[in-house]
């Protein structure tokens, strides 16, 4: 058996990391199809599995690939696959079966330039709100984004503890900038990886439900062939998960689907806060903006402008709480994004009546450098 | 009843033998009089029984339409998935553990449109799964449309003035993919068909039988085969059983023998799993060469 964790120091590309990081969560089933700039990770696991005793299988299209990862879950292993944009735009069809079966498992974008075939090679951040809405229907998602190799990594494994946690597929929406960058990452030893894994049944078979929730909304989880005669569907259903196409069975399945989520968020959400304890202006960002936001935010406060940065690590669910609480203190977000305004609309929305909020877009094909968001700063703080 | 039982033991006296497979509370079920759904359901688990397949380790995967509906009349692992792509999901099921009876049964616009690519890859991969096609020529559950199986000239909602498309042959699809069993029946040929299904349900690697399956509802109807039993009629005069027959020649034509049997047997080729793992033991080799 080869290593599963490669404890030390390495300099790996971010999509290396990413595949370093599921292998280092326990992932033992890959699916996937070729897609720049996400295949990289496919051709690492696929280098890596046969190694730990891993199943990587490269399907005919992402609508398979997408399907396997969650009757692999449902087998009981920890399952994920890699995309880009249009990639993901096939899979969101079995990313609502996986919510709606409560399926954990981890889904990566590396978002290119859209709308369409776009920008195949360069970056963008085009797919934050596809991530929230791609699927029909309503629900709620989490989605975490990294800013560097040894993010891509250790959010990689907080993306499968989160997705086994609350019984949902995760996504990890990094961009090629991350992907194709190279950087130190550091893997800690075996032991210290928290994993988390799913629930499973305490009651013998005669008296499980296949959807019958705990107090925290999530129910517990029988895998194929243990004897507890699984019943799933995409369907709206009830607790035995037999079809219940009824306006009550909808209303209490859909609620609990969200409300495991929103009644968690505190949790879930997780940002970043640098000099926000004076800050008059705020950058909100996330993902490999981050990077040039924070430089940005450097540059400024050099110049004795107060201003803060506030990173959001998780992107789905919104951190809403913290944007409306430092709205009451800053004058003005500022929100650079690689997109025509994304993750904008939500600072806005959270802000309203307290805080301006200014966007800073580029539809993507590169970052946004430093000096840019700079400018924007510095523009607005003479206001 | 559902999950009642621990397998292994009898079923109480006053069941039907077969009411040890169904999770009886959910009868009656949502398909129409006529339809041979049932009876293809039906003979599966009797072929289940008569291999002696340990009903924990069974697993029935769907996709979507009335054949769809099927996995949660069953008293197995059940999975009813999105449209079209039961085969894939089946397949994630399947390779992480490889001890389960994995059965894909669903209907032909599920597997032959929506999901016909993952069809042809499935057979040309040969993973384990035994794929069960209810064929009724039609999109029933949605109401009688097109389907890439109505014959020449029928008559659908999509099709007012008859069918100009050439439907597919599945057995000879599947064969020219390379599914190492291909078989075709109908679900009158209740005992056959349940031969068949043992005969498959013992060998490894992509297996694939059609059912040719009556919908008098919404196939039947508007194709001079009104009465809930005329499809059953049509079927049982004009089949014809040749096992072993090229499957090139096995195309339905109305008016013409509907020709069934057992058509394809390959025995030696290894399935997906036995390929993988054959894999790991070379990549396993290399490493330790190295060292």
């Amino acid at each position: 058996m080869g290593k599963t964790v490669l404890t030390g120091k390495h300099f790996w590309y971010g999509n290396i990391a990413i595949a370093e990081g599921a292998i280092a969560a326990g992932c033992r089933f890959f699916a996937g199809y070729p897609i720049t700039p996400a295949s990289e990770i496919a051709e690492h696991i696929s280098k890596r599995f046969p190694e730990i005793g891993g199943i990587f299988i490269q399907f005919e299209d992402e609508l398979a690939a997408m399907a396997a990862i969650l009757g692999a879950s449902w087998a009981g292993a920890k399952s994920m696959t890699s995309t880009s944009g249009p990639g993901f735009s096939l899979m969101v069809e079995n990313f609502g079966l996986g919510v709606m079966m409560e399926v954990p498992t981890v889904v990566v974008n590396i978002q290119r330039g859209g709308p369409s075939t776009g920008l195949p090679t360069l970056t963008a951040q085009g797919d934050v709100m596809q991530a929230k809405w791609g699927s029909h229907g309503q629900y709620e998602v989490i989605a975490l984004s990294p800013d560097s190799p040894q993010e891509a990594f250790d959010l990689t494994i907080r993306c499968f503890n989160l997705a086994e946690k609350y019984r949902v597929p995760v996504i990890l929406l990094a961009s090629e900038t991350v992907g194709h960058s190279a950087g130190k990452v550091v893997v800690p030893p075996e032991d210290e990886i928290e994993l988390i894994d799913r629930k499973k049944p305490t009651v013998p078979p005669e008296e499980y439900l296949s959807y019958m929730p705990d107090e925290d909304l999530i129910p517990p989880m029988a895998l194929a062939g243990e004897g507890y005669a699984v019943c799933t569907t995409g369907l709206t259903h009830d607790e035995k998960g037999y079809p219940d196409i009824s306006a009550e069975a909808q209303e209490k399945l859909v609620r609990r689907l969200n409300d495991k989520i929103r009644k968690h968020l505190e949790e879930i959400v997780d940002v970043e806060e640098e000099n926000m304890e004076d800050a008059k202006i705020a950058v909100v960002s996330y993902g490999q903006v981050s990077r040039p936001a924070k430089r940005a935010v450097k540059m400024a406060r050099e110049e004795g402008i107060k201003v803060g940065s506030i990173k959001l690590i998780t992107v789905w669910p919104f951190a809403e709480n913290v944007i409306r609480k430092w709205a009451k203190q800053v004058e003005l977000f500022v929100v650079p994004e690689l997109n025509y305004g994304q993750i904008y609309l939500e600072v806005k929305r959270e802000a309203a009546g307290d805080a301006e909020t200014v966007l800073v877009p580029r539809m993507g094909g590169r970052l946004i450098t430093p000096q840019e968001i700079y400018q924007e700063i510095k523009k607005v703080s003479e206001k | 009843m559902s999950r009642k039982m621990i397998s292994g033991e009898k079923p109480p006296q006053e069941l039907h033998p077969m009411d040890w497979w169904l999770r009886s509370e959910r009868m009656p079920h949502i398909w129409c009089a006529g339809c041979g759904i049932g009876s293809t359901l039906y003979a599966w688990a009797r072929a289940l029984d008569s291999v002696g397949i340990d009903k924990e380790k069974v697993v029935y995967v769907s996709g979507i339409g009335c054949c769809g509906r099927g996995s949660g009349y069953l008293d197995v692992d059940g999975f009813h998935t999105t449209h079209g792509r039961a085969i894939p999901f089946a397949i994630g099921i399947k390779l992480v553990k490889p001890d389960l009876c994995v059965n894909v049964i669903s209907g032909d616009g599920d597997l032959f449109s929506i999901g016909g690519n993952h069809f042809i890859h499935a057979c040309r991969r040969n993973v384990d799964l035994l794929v069960i096609c209810t064929n009724n020529f039609i999109y029933g559950m949605t109401g009688g449309q097109l389907a890439a199986t109505t014959p020449l000239g029928d008559y659908s909602t999509t099709t007012p003035y008859g069918n100009i498309e050439p439907p597919f042959n599945t057995p000879h699809l599947a064969d020219a993919s390379g599914a190492v069993y291909v078989a075709r029946w109908t679900s009158i040929h209740v005992r056959l068909l349940e031969k068949s299904i043992a005969e498959a349900l013992r060998m490894k690697g992509f297996r694939y039988i059609e059912v040719l399956s009556p919908c008098p509802v919404n196939y039947g109807r508007r194709n001079r085969l009104r009465e809930v039993d005329d499809i059953a009629k049509w079927f049982w005069k004009s089949s014809v059983i040749k096992h072993g027959a090229d499957t090139s020649e096995v195309q339905i034509e109305k008016g013409k023998p509907l020709i069934l049997g057992n058509f394809v047997k390959r025995e030696k080729k290894l399935s997906y799993y036995e390929e993988l793992k054959k894999l790991e033991e070379k990549v396993k080799r290399a490493a330790e060469a190295e060292k």
